[in-house]
């Protein structure tokens, strides 16, 4: 149950050290990513000019004000509300953001199933869970809108933040097949069959 | 009672931007008594966080959460109140528009087919908008609720059949929970709708999940379900995110309708714990905010 801090970006060994209960706070850059981002990239072929590699997407689509383009917001966007929007939907795209474009880290809620886990073991990943609907306090950890692609399909572009403190985090999914979502599942689920098995009468 | 269109339209506007910054107080007290209660310490730090993240929301005067979600707007008339119904629609519309496009706020309504954003919150049929009347006299209430799609997304229908028995409607709520995990951003509410056609028992789903905490269903055999599956569910072991704990819901809502001889329709509706709502009730002039 370790603390650590990464800079991002950060390299395989970076992510393979930390373990499921561990708390991780990333300091520098963080891309925002979404469903109509990733289906863009990975059904449509679109290629982004971000550079990835080594990096942490979280999985968002924020609410922003539009504003001349200025050394405080050179992307001409200002951040107003930042969280986190649930990570099943984007599930099949795990594997091809860390095969292709070097992702190491995912951030969402509710947690990722067995393909991202074997992504994750396999490539040299690991998934964060933040708080889902605490995103009052996350936009806190956005220093800035550093830049943004694919903007034709805002609110989905694909967002480059500047982030400072950006945590604490918690590993959920780790490079070691080590999921906590797994062992809750398991425990509910057997739950669930032995109220179905007494008749939805309890146990 | 005549209605003032302006009104109406600056009300929606309001309420929309409110309901997404401040939590109604049941709901506050709803997460610290799950605190309170929560054995794991995890959860209970979740939902310090969650607790964290009001405070942050009203002292920086921000959205509590980034989803925007699908504006839905039930309007109650009362007796001798006069608009046109055509009129009162648009204005709605209208306030929803000018809130997205004037706080600004996230735009999270697209086409369903061709994924093309409008950025004014509406597209067709949306705003969802519920008209209810009411024996009161000149009375007019708007109830607002921005619903977010992680939790909407755990919406299920099954039409059970008689046989199924009130068991099999139990089941599936417990297996639909179960199965959600996460990704509904529990602790949550969940709206259960037991009879009906197939559309009205989503809507009842769609009511028991907004209904605020506290609130016990008028038929005595829904409210009796109502902890039966409170009790089943929070079993589970699901917790706050679906990182484990006894705080999976914070209640169970049922709401009940008449159903045919051969059918036993159950439908879910999840509102997760940003449960946020806001209405205005509208009196000389003015309208009055509250939960």
């Amino acid at each position: 149950m370790a603390e650590h801090v990464l800079h991002m970006p950060c390299t395989e060994a970076d992510v393979r050290k930390l373990r499921i209960g561990d708390t991780v706070t990333l300091e520098d850059w963080l891309f925002g990513i979404r469903d109509a981002t990733l289906i863009h990239m990975f059904d449509k072929g679109r290629e982004t000019r971000l550079d990835l590699d080594g990096h942490a997407v979280i999985h968002t689509a924020p609410n922003v004000r539009k504003v001349p383009v200025s050394n405080e917001h050179p992307a001409g966007y200002a951040p107003l509300c930042i969280g986190t929007t649930t990570s099943a939907r984007m599930e099949r795209f795990t594997r091809p953001l860390m095969a292709r474009y070097g992702v190491r880290i995912i951030i969402g809620k509710g947690g990722m199933l067995d393909d991202s886990k074997a992504a994750f073991r396999e490539l040299g990943g690991i998934y964060l869970a933040i708080i889902g609907g605490t995103a009052a306090l996350e936009t806190t950890w956005i220093e800035q809108i550093a830049d943004v692609d694919m903007d034709d399909l805002n609110p989905e572009s694909l967002w480059q933040f500047r982030i400072k403190g950006f945590g604490p985090l918690l590993v959920a999914m780790d490079a070691h097949g080590g999921s906590l979502y797994d062992d809750v599942r398991k425990a509910s689920t057997a739950k669930m069959e032995a109220y179905g098995a007494a008749g939805g009468r309890g146990q | 009672m005549k209605v003032d269109l302006d009104l109406v339209e600056e009300a929606a506007k309001t309420l929309y931007i409110h309901a997404l910054k401040i939590l109604p107080d049941d709901i506050k007290q709803g997460i610290q008594r799950l605190h309170d209660q929560e054995s794991n310490a995890l959860a209970r730090s979740i939902l310090e966080v969650m607790n964290r993240n009001i405070q942050v929301a009203e002292e920086t005067k921000n959205l509590l959460c980034q989803d925007t979600g699908i504006p839905i707007y039930t309007l109650t008339i009362g007796r001798g109140v006069q608009v046109d119904g055509t009129d009162l629609v648009a204005a709605i519309r209208r306030g929803t528009a000018r809130a997205t496009t004037e706080h600004p706020l996230r735009s999270s309504v697209v086409h369903p087919i061709t994924r093309v954003n409008e950025h004014t919150s509406c597209g067709r049929k949306v705003p969802v908008i519920n008209i209810e009347f009411s024996d009161q006299p000149d009375y007019l209430r708007i109830d607002m609720v921005p619903k977010g799609s992680g939790s909407e997304n755990g919406s299920f229908l099954k039409m059970c059949i008689p046989a199924d028995g009130v068991e099999g409607v139990k089941r599936f709520v417990v297996e639909k929970v179960t199965e959600a995990g996460g990704r509904v951003c529990p602790p949550t509410i969940v709206g259960v709708g037991v009879g009906g056609t197939a559309d009205l028992c989503m809507k009842l789903a769609k009511i028991a999940a907004t209904r605020r905490l506290g609130s016990v269903c008028d038929d005595p055999e829904g409210a009796a379900l109502e902890q039966e599956l409170s009790e089943a569910i929070n079993g589970l072991g699901i917790g706050p995110q679906g990182l484990g704990g006894d705080s999976t819901a914070f209640a169970v809502h049922v709401e009940t309708a008449a159903t045919h001889i051969t059918m036993n329709p159950v439908a879910v509706n999840i509102q997760c714990h940003s449960a946020r709502r806001a209405s205005a009730v509208f009196k000389d002039g003015a309208f009055e905010i509250g939960s």
